[in-house]
């Protein structure tokens, strides 16, 4: 495997793996960075700024989907704390626990963008609706990666390949996912609630 | 571990960062001289405007030149594609894709780098980046025609652009994946012994150049986006309300802001000048140890100045726009922090200088290209000064001083040490030396034409003459400077005729060229203590173990004046 | 060929023309020190210690404070020209706004690819302007129904300005960026889609002088031009009086 090294001592004592996905974490931060610095400053600055009202919003429904978002953070938790131990099934249980929720999120979404259609909030309606698809739809994006390597994660996991001593990429997926739940946490906010 | 190598695996898609760097070179080098040849076309029409382009302007499409004669929208396209290539598929790579890859994990004594695939898609994304460049020119709308800044609105309602963001995009992520990777390897694996302190400068300058990457980009990224979306998607993040183009009001909810572009394009932009400068100022380093056969002068001020201007870049973007109507107060801001990012510059340089006190100079090829580079790069940078400082900047901005500025920085700076990175690498990467004599004639005819074609530009600056003319004539400030013009296209083709024996010099002596031992220039550095070239996939005979700094040339007492960092 | 320019800086011909000239002579003055400076300590080094008449180098040059003192020479340097300088140059420049009463207003519209300057007339109030009457004939939308604007004149390509009298000018731009620039000015300011940009000049010399374009716009950006005519009091109210009062 082209990452061996991620089991070979390195100088800083932490894995490869683990310090690239901090490292490529650091570089989304940038970029989720640029886009909500965007966001602020043209809705405090712009002259035409027209912010929808809560009631076109459904902050219902997305408060739903904050809360499914964060327990599969916590489901995801639970298989990293079940490998660990050397429970396979565990892992194999929380996996899909965890895809099953990211698809509901998928899923609520998938129901809330053509409902906004519908109130007239398209992506080229006003800068709100147009930072909100580009937003969330960005977010989307991650959900589906982060769903695509964990089917990658549930397929090796069935085959037997992680261990209590080589699990490495059940950790770097946990820790993609949380950064893809703690974004989450600060779009529901900024588009919903202010 | 032994691997089944087929011609696919072994030279095209390459898990071996050595593979992957000369990949890198060699399609860089390409770029280069295409990038240059678009510029010949532009300088042609400025020196002559309105003259058919000789020999070739026959064949060129009729909407590049009817009759031969250039057409305007043709000049802002090359204009625009000149800079995106020069920089983006130029410099960048060679300096940071080839170098990077090729150097910085020998010189750190690793068998490759942390993560050799994603190595790979580095590469692979910058090539298709690369080449949708240049399909650009031959798509409907044809390649982007607003300058290599992209400065919306004009990006949004001019042909040709939709195409360049995407590129962009693929161009963005290969410089992500290949920092992180950058990152990770300089952190995690180097050679037992290998303390930052006794990193070679040219790691320095590539870990560096890998953070500065790795925090600029993605706002690139995600200012890219945006603009893609206002042209496709009908959004109008940099729209603002009433636009009237071509007598149409635009139909867009506007809103949006022109100059939100320019805040987030030189958040990015103005870092990346730090990106194509500090591997260069890494290979000066590296070249002027071994040819002054003493260890650098200010090792820790060297490297403590890459991070504070590596840090300090990301303060100073809105000193490109104090004219676009930022506010008074924030331009004093970053009028100060522009002043400031001299400071460490002038520092590295200083220490550069000083390495020559007490030396035993070696003019061998790499040097002359390495001592070039100080006073050269020393006129960019000092002209730089009056660009940063408001008072001059409200002349001077926007005109062709600006452009002698960065060409000095970025080719008779940036450039000129990467060639010479070339000439002295080349041994470690073929086993075999480039032609001295004809290494000669590329060195001096290269400076001299260099400084033909770049400082007519300061003079014209100061007359006023601005940048990005089609046709300077038609305007009366400009013609008492024109005659400089041919001058200047004049050197610029002098300068792609001293290319050719750098051409022909690189091809032949990979395979003709005369074989050296392993350490041809009795350096330091651990890239010398394997063999040349370097085993595939492992690098080493066996992970050499480090004992002492980058530098230790004529150490008293020793009988060699060199002393390898991993040698007893 | 046209004696205010040559291979220099253009003649100056407005009041704060000499201030920036001056700012570039110092900088420029400066930088031909240090380069000197540089260029001779570099030249004495390569021919001292050239390896044949220095064969052993000396391995314990590598440290000193004294290397600081450039960086500490220049960081004063650059310190001293912000303060005394730059600040006070600049703060003049943009923010000394000259207040109606006593300034002529006048208003900039670029487009691509021409100028158009917009005089309030003898009542000294912009008539009100909307983009959907913007036509042709009407480059600037003027509303033909506002009694402001009845008495304003519009110029393309031609802006007259009084000599010896401080100038304010709002400058906005139609479609894209484009950039304010009379090189005999020395004076830049982008005029920027979506703002209205307020800047000042006062020509201190009589003569035709050239508006240039300073920021790519288009095509056209070359041939953005308008020609700058400084007159006197009474010949700029001349020309003001001869000129097609509003729409």
């Amino acid at each position: 495997m082209s990452d061996s090294h991620a089991m070979a001592d390195t100088n800083t004592g932490i894995p490869s793996g683990k310090l690239g996905m901090w490292v490529f974490l650091a570089s989304e931060v940038m970029l989720f960075g640029g886009f909500i610095s965007s966001y602020v400053i043209l809705r405090t600055g712009s002259t035409n700024f027209v912010v929808p009202g809560k009631e076109m919003l459904g902050v219902p429904l997305a408060m739903v989907n904050t809360f499914v978002l964060i327990t599969s953070s916590v489901t995801m938790v639970l298989a990293l704390d079940a490998i660990e131990k050397g429970n396979v099934k565990g892992l194999i249980r929380n996996l899909i626990f965890t895809l099953i929720l990211a698809a509901c999120f998928l899923g609520i979404k998938s129901y809330e963008y053509p409902h906004k259609w519908h109130e007239g909030i398209t992506i080229s309606s006003g800068l709100f609706g147009s930072f909100y698809y580009t937003l969330t739809g960005l977010h989307m994006l991650h959900v589906v990666g982060g769903m695509a390597y964990m089917g990658y994660l549930l397929r090796n996991a069935l085959a037997g390949r992680y261990t209590v001593q080589s699990h490495a990429r059940v950790e770097y997926a946990g820790l993609y996912w949380h950064f893809v739940d703690l974004v989450w946490v600060i779009l529901f906010p900024i588009f919903y609630l202010l | 571990m032994e691997r089944v190598e087929t011609f696919w695996s072994k030279y095209v898609f390459s898990l071996d960062h050595k593979v992957i760097g000369i990949q890198y070179m060699i399609t860089s080098l390409l770029f280069l001289l295409f990038g240059f040849s678009l510029v010949l076309l532009m300088r042609w029409q400025l020196a002559y405007p309105g003259h058919p382009i000789p020999l070739i302007g026959r064949f060129l499409p009729d909407f590049i030149a009817a009759g031969g004669i250039m057409h305007p929208a043709a000049y802002n396209t090359l204009g625009a594609m000149h800079g995106t290539i020069m920089i983006f598929l130029g410099i960048v790579p060679l300096g940071v894709g080839a170098f990077g890859n090729y150097i910085l994990p020998l010189q750190i004594g690793a068998r490759d780098m942390a993560f050799p695939r994603i190595n790979m898609l580095s590469y692979w994304n910058y090539f298709a980046g690369g080449v949708l460049m240049l399909m650009s020119f031959v798509l409907p709308g044809g390649a982007a025609q607003s300058g290599w800044t992209s400065y919306a609105p004009l990006s949004i309602v001019s042909p040709g652009q939709t195409v360049w963001l995407i590129a962009m995009t693929f161009l963005i992520t290969s410089s992500l994946l290949g920092s992180i990777n950058f990152i990770v390897t300089t952190l995690n694996l180097r050679a037992p012994g290998l303390t930052f302190s006794r990193l070679p400068l040219f790691v320095w300058a590539q870990f560096i150049t890998a953070i500065i990457l790795l925090f600029a980009f993605p706002v690139l990224q995600a200012a890219a986006i945006l603009q893609l979306l206002d042209r496709v998607a009908g959004t109008s993040f940099y729209l603002p309300t009433d636009l009237i183009v071509g007598g149409n009001i635009l139909d867009n909810a506007g809103g949006g802001s022109v100059l939100l572009w320019q805040h987030l394009f030189w958040f990015l932009a103005h870092p990346e000048v730090y990106v194509l400068l500090l591997p260069a100022m890494g290979i000066v380093a590296e070249i002027l140890a071994n040819g002054t056969r003493k260890p650098i002068f200010g090792y820790k001020e060297i490297a403590g100045s890459f991070a504070f201007i590596a840090f300090l870049s990301f303060i100073v973007w809105a000193h490109h726009m104090f004219v676009s109507g930022l506010k008074t107060k924030l331009s004093y801001l970053f009028m100060t922090t522009t002043m400031i990012i001299s400071v460490p510059s002038v520092a590295i340089l200083t220490c550069f200088l000083l390495s020559l006190k007490g030396a035993s100079i070696r003019y061998r090829l790499p040097m002359l290209f390495a001592l070039a580079f100080l006073p050269l790069f020393g006129i960019g940078g000092l002209t730089g000064l009056p660009l940063g400082f408001t008072p001059t900047d409200v002349y001077l901005h926007d005109t062709y001083y600006v452009i002698g500025h960065f060409h000095y920085v970025v080719v008779t700076g940036s450039m000129i040490a990467l060639m010479g990175g070339i000439y002295y690498w080349f041994p470690k990467m073929f086993g075999r030396k480039m032609n001295e004599k004809w290494g000669h004639v590329h060195f001096w005819g290269t400076v001299i034409a260099m400084n033909g074609v770049f400082f007519p530009m300061f003079i014209q600056g100061m007359a006023g003459v601005q940048r990005r003319l089609y046709d300077p004539t038609v305007q009366a400030h400009n013609l008492a400077v024109q005659p400089l013009n041919i001058l200047m296209t004049a050197s610029a083709f002098i300068l792609l005729l001293f290319q050719i024996p750098f051409i022909w010099n690189f091809f032949h002596s990979i395979f003709k060229g005369e074989k050296t031992e392993e350490n041809p220039w009795q350096a330091t550095t651990l890239e010398w203590a394997c063999p040349s070239p370097p085993l595939p996939h492992r690098n080493f005979d066996k992970e050499p173990v480090v004992r002492r700094g980058p530098y230790e040339y004529s150490v008293p007492g020793r009988g060699e004046d060199f002393w390898p960092q991993d040698k007893p | 060929m046209n004696s205010n320019y040559g291979w220099w800086l253009p003649v100056a011909a407005s009041s704060y023309a000499g201030r920036i000239d001056g700012s570039l002579a110092i900088l420029h003055w400066a930088m031909v020190i240090i380069f000197g400076l540089w260029a001779v300590y570099m030249a004495y080094c390569l021919i001292r210690y050239r390896s044949s008449a220095s064969p052993r180098a000396d391995y314990h040059f590598t440290e000193s404070m004294k290397a600081l003192t450039p960086d500490v020479v220049i960081l004063v340097f650059e310190v001293w020209l912000i303060f005394f300088v730059g600040v006070p140059i600049w703060a003049h420049i943009r923010e000394d706004l000259p207040k109606p009463p006593e300034a002529v207003t006048v208003g900039v519209t670029a487009e691509q690819f021409a100028w158009t300057a917009h005089y309030p007339g003898a009542d000294g109030q912009f008539g009100k302007q909307d983009i959907r009457l913007v036509n042709a004939g009407n480059p600037l939308g003027l509303d033909p129904a506002d009694t402001a604007g009845q008495d304003d004149v519009v110029s393309v390509n031609t802006l007259v300005l009084p000599v010896g009298k401080r100038v304010l000018i709002n400058l906005s731009a139609k479609d894209v960026i484009h950039s304010f620039f009379v090189p005999e000015f020395r004076i830049k300011q982008d005029a920027v889609p979506g703002m209205r940009i307020k800047l000042w000049v006062e020509p201190t010399l009589e003569g035709k002088f050239e508006l240039g374009c300073a920021q790519l716009c288009g095509t056209g950006h070359y041939r953005m031009r308008a020609d700058v005519l400084v007159k006197s009091a009474e010949e700029y109210q001349k020309w003001l009086d001869a000129q097609k009062k509003g729409i």
